[in-house]
């Protein structure tokens, strides 16, 4: 450690910089340089499990590089799952500012995706897409942000602990989806797959030209953005961190923290609900049990790993996503089974979370600890 | 043979209160004694199944199903251990840590436990307590797993050393208020340390009871959930041991309902049955909390209830 | 290599099509020589139930001269399973692919066959239409329900309670239709017993399966059965409660030595023994491939301690009918809401796909689908 703070301290007065503006590089720069190690201590840590299984580690990291990112292809397939996956990390991320902890962000994606399909269901052959796309899209947003407004409702109002009240929400969810599903809004398109009325190519969300990946992904980038910006450069976000650091301040400052609690949920629940929108109107074409294939919980990981910061998730959601496409190819190539992608992403979620004990540690970060 | 549906219903609720609720129950003491240190550990989910898979193998494996138990206890303490050591550093948020180790936990247990889904491995074997009755399905609900006993002493165990016991005062203390713990000489990082371990070899015994007497088969959907449901016992059982148990039962009970209103012929909306137990926590907690007050007898170093 | 007509023609196919359809850079062809076989699951390779059913019997495919087959496991039915199939194609140079999940078909498989019209995909189970789906797609069953209606014959001529339980997992209709043979063969021998059904909600949840086979006996069923991913914890549960049990995708004879009767099994060896053999032969698989008792495709397990000497003769024919391929449904047929399903005097043939289509319970069925 002692020579890379010589040579940045050497490097430091250099270019004209002033203090404050060189602090705040150096504490990007310690931003991307800690979680980067980290990504690369579990690697290393995993490749000892590999390599105490007879499984050779090159092999693992080739595949993994070759299935998620090698090719156009895999690319691709990173980034059709990375689109739903910065959705549902934003659902985790803005309540996080608030020091709330939501994992039940997969039953705000189901209900979103179910209202989405619900609401198609009266229009469709009535009208023109132009109605029925907003009208899905809307209804998505509206079911996920009620679902989580109610967690952080229930918070506020009755001080029930949001992390498990969300979780216990994501099975009456998958109840309620389930009881219409396999009852009253039942197709009979499909015998052995119980869902509602297909809502028909005309509505469905097509791809970004070129990339192949549906349009879920620009939005999901936009809206990390706009996060981003509502977190950094409005009240709302302002008066959310502070509420976030320290509620009894917030409250003597005369914030209303109650509205800043249920308003960033509702926010949360919003992204999670657009998620279920796009995997219905992009991918399925209709809502079914397939719309609780864990992004809600992988989003959880996504969040957490970019320290909840809106600008961090795409980038995050791409490598996890990258994970998930690859883990294909390493089952099929080293006859290694399914979970393995599954403790690697364990690994590096807890070794990342280890590292955020080292912000502030390294003096060559910190120039306030200098003077 | 009764025909009463009530009465079928009944019994199915009463002998699932019991079949059932022994899983929650060791995981529920576990978690309550490690938030009464003032950590969370929301990890008990990967726990849990990681106990189920070793106590399945290590009865498979040595034809012991009892050293299945301790296997899953102490692979158990192990996952307490790490989560107690992890959360000790600075700067690290212990709910955080507990879902990657739930991730990982799981990731584990299914990675090895592939090849010891189909083998049957010796179970544990239940007390017959059938005598006590004549009526034939109450004879068979109380076949009771020695386990579920261990667990009402280990229940009763707790909540006396706490109140009356230095270990429970030196506990209690730590999570109610690390500062002053600090300031009677106690290691707090020790403390938590210890009672995380001592949770995690819990929630193992309850991974252990659910691959090796109820349902008694290891594979990977096994729990669906059932260690993080468990730690809602905790809060609406108000961090409180003997409240566990009530709690524990009344989640078995809940779990059984979908099944038994079935089986009498009531079966519509059984979606919403199957959820009971979910359901039935969310509207205890939203009753039984109150934002005016701090809940009484939660810690007061836990995070979640700050 | 000459005798792989079909895998030489689309390659060389398939290298054109690549160079319109495949992004600019690296496709890889791990087997560019023989042909590429892929293979997707939607749970572990090893649940001792589903998908260990077919990856056992898959392993008849590995056995034909220079065929590779590549397997992923855990697929979930959504885009996943889209770039599980593109990456086999584009990665690994698979020519066919066989999806073996229920939620595989439609809208993941139709969609990949069309982008890849040089590439065949076969689903277990779906039901692929000539004038509906494209036709490099098509699919593969097996007819459980008659091996369940055998074993509704000999459930109804071994229980006295006359009482009988069927645990499912969801009600859709490869399910149902297999809650209904299973009554139709106990109302056949026994037309005053009921069936008792409950639906857990999903294909792996042990708790609540062994809570199902409890609240069952518990309710006066002296038999139990189910359609779930893994029948395990049901016959064992039952076995441990000393009620009779029927078995469900495999043989679980040996989990219940006291009360097992039968079971019913696929025989999805056979049917990827002839697939291979096919394929051996250069040739084409069918698009839409059938078949029940008279084709081995599906069998019961061998009576246990828990069927009657009667039952056994009354299975035994049944099996025999079903093997010379006579129908075993025919009208009047209600559904247990009381609405004619079937009309009196219609036979239905074993081969309809009125069978598949399944969307009520019988008379007889005491249970609702939601």
């Amino acid at each position: 450690m002692s020579e890379t703070t010589t040579s940045l301290e050497a490097g430091g007065g250099v270019g004209g910089l002033t203090v404050d503006r060189l602090a705040g590089l150096l504490r990007a720069a310690e931003a991307i340089v800690i979680p980067i190690g980290a990504v690369v201590v579990s690697a290393a840590i995993f490749s000892l499990f590999l390599l105490a299984l007879g499984k050779s580690p090159v092999t693992f990291f080739d595949l993994l590089w070759r299935g998620g990112y090698g090719s156009a292809f895999s690319w691709q397939n990173t980034l059709v799952r990375t689109a739903p996956l910065i959705f549902t990390a934003l659902c985790v991320a803005v309540p996080a500012r608030l020091g709330l902890v939501i994992i039940g962000g997969e039953g705000a994606l189901v209900l979103g995706g179910f209202a989405a399909a619900v609401v198609a269901l009266p229009l469709l052959g009535h009208a023109p897409p132009w109605v029925v796309m907003p009208a899905m899209f809307l209804a998505a947003m509206l079911a996920g942000s009620v679902w989580i407004a109610i967690v952080g409702a229930l918070r506020h109002h009755r001080g029930v602990n949001e992390t498990i009240a969300s979780l216990l929400m994501f099975y009456i969810a998958v109840a309620i989806l389930n009881f219409f599903v396999e009852g009253a809004l039942r197709s009979p398109v499909d015998p052995n797959k119980p869902s509602t009325t297909p809502i028909g190519p005309t509505n469905m969300v097509g791809e970004i030209p070129g990339l192949g990946v549906h349009w879920g992904l620009a939005f999901g980038v936009v809206l990390a953005i706009l996060c981003h910006v509502l977190m950094t450069r409005t009240t709302f976000g302002f008066a959310a961190r502070v509420a976030g650091g320290n509620v009894r301040a917030a409250r003597a400052q005369g914030l209303p923290v109650g509205r800043l609690i249920v308003i960033s949920c509702a926010l949360a629940g919003a992204s999670a609900g657009i998620a279920g929108y796009f995997e219905v109107a992009a991918i399925l074409g209709k809502a079914n049990a397939s719309l609780a294939a864990g992004y809600g919980f992988t989003g959880i990981l996504v969040s957490f790993l970019a320290r909840h910061n809106p600008l961090a998730i795409p980038p995050v959601a791409v490598l996890f996503g990258g994970l998930a496409a690859a883990g294909g190819l390493i089952q099929r190539r080293m006859g290694l089974p399914d979970a393995t992608v599954q403790v690697l992403q364990g690994l590096i979620f807890v070794v990342i979370l280890i590292s955020e004990t080292l912000y502030g540690r390294f003096a060559i970060f910190d120039r306030e600890a200098k003077r | 043979m009764s025909d009463d549906p009530f009465f079928t219903v009944a019994v199915a609720m009463f002998a699932g209160a019991i079949r059932v609720s022994t899983p929650f129950l060791f995981v529920s003491l576990g978690e309550c004694l490690t938030e009464k240190s003032g950590r969370i550990n929301l990890g008990l989910e990967g726990t849990l199944v990681f106990g189920a898979m070793s106590a399945y193998a290590i009865s498979y494996l040595s034809g012991s199903p009892w050293l299945g138990v301790a296997a899953a206890g102490c692979s158990g303490a192990v996952f307490g251990a790490l989560h107690g050591f992890i959360c000790k550093l600075p700067k690290v948020n212990d709910i955080a840590i507990g879902i990657a180790l739930m991730l990982f936990g799981s990731g584990l247990a299914f990675f090895f436990g592939k090849s010891f889904i189909q083998p049957t491995a010796p179970r544990l074997s239940a007390i017959d307590f059938g005598f006590l009755t004549s009526n034939p399905q109450m004879k068979v609900a109380l076949q009771i797993n020695p386990l579920f006993f261990v667990g009402l002493v280990a229940a009763l165990a707790l909540w006396w050393a706490l109140r009356n016991t230095r270990f429970g005062l030196v506990v209690r203390m730590t999570g109610d208020s690390a500062a002053t713990a600090r300031a009677m000489g106690t290691s707090v990082d020790l403390v938590r340390f210890l009672a995380t371990t001592i949770g995690g070899f819990s929630a193992g015994i309850g991974g252990a009871f659910l691959s090796l007497y109820y349902p008694g088969s290891w594979n990977e959907g096994l729990s669906s959930g059932q260690g993080l449901m468990a730690v809602a016992l905790v809060i609406f059982s108000r961090w409180n041991p003997i409240a566990c148990v009530a709690a524990a039962l009344l989640f078995g009970a809940a779990g059984a309902l979908g099944p038994a209103l079935q089986s009498v012929g009531i079966s519509q909306g059984y979606h919403f049955f199957n959820a009971a137990p979910h359901i039935l926590t969310l509207a205890i907690m939203i009753a039984s909390t109150s934002p005016k007050r701090s809940l009484k007898g939660a810690p007061g170093e836990l995070s979640i209830t700050k | 290599m000459t005798k792989f007509t079909l895998s030489r023609r689309s390659l060389l196919k398939s290298a054109a099509a690549g160079l319109v359809t495949a992004p600019v850079f690296g496709i890889e062809r791990a087997a560019a020589a023989g042909l590429t076989i892929g293979i997707i699951y939607v749970g572990p390779r090893d649940d001792y139930g589903w998908n260990q059913a077919h990856a056992v019997a898959a392993k008849a495919l590995k056995l034909v001269p220079g065929v590779t087959v590549v397997e992923e496991e855990n697929v979930p039915e959504t885009i996943a399973v889209q770039k599980t199939m593109e990456s086999m194609i584009q990665l690994d140079g698979a020519k066919l692919i066989f999806a073996t999940s229920f939620g595989y078909f439609d809208p993941h498989m139709v969609e990949m066959a069309k982008k890849f019209p040089q590439v065949e995909f076969r689903h277990a189970i779906g039901l692929w239409q000539k004038d509906k789906h494209p036709s490099n797609a098509g699919s593969y069953y097996a007819y459980l329900h008659q091996a369940h209606y055998v074993d509704g014959i000999a459930a109804g001529l071994s229980t006295k309670t006359g009482k009988l339980g069927f645990i499912a997992a969801k009600p859709i209709s490869s399910v149902l239709s297999n809650i209904n043979a299973f009554a139709m063969g106990v109302r056949k021998v026994n037309p005053t017993a009921t069936v008792q059904v409950i639906f857990t909600g999903d294909w792996a949840l042990p708790v609540r399966e062994a809570e199902a086979a409890n609240a069952l006996a518990d309710s006066g069923c002296d038999v139990l059965t189910c359609h779930v991913d893994s029948p395990k914890v049901v016959v064992e549960t039952a076995e441990k409660r000393g009620v009779k049990s029927c078995g469900h995708n495999a043989s679980q004879a040996s989990l219940a030595p006291k009360g097992f009767i039968t079971g019913a099994e696929y025989k999805w060896e056979t049917v990827y023994k002839y697939f291979a053999d096919l394929l051996a032969k250069g040739q084409k698989l069918p698009n839409f491939e059938r078949g029940g008792y008279d084709k081995d495709y599906v069998q019961n397990t061998a009576f246990g301690a828990g069927a009657t000497e009667e039952a056994k003769k009354a299975a035994a024919a049944a099996i025999a009918d079903l093997k010379a391929n006579k129908p075993y449904v025919s009208g009047p047929l209600k559904d247990n809401k009381g609405v004619e399903v079937l009309a009196a005097g219609k036979v239905v043939d074993n081969y309809d796909v009125f069978l598949e289509t399944t969307n009520y319970l019988v008379e007889g069925v005491v249970g609702s689908m939601t």
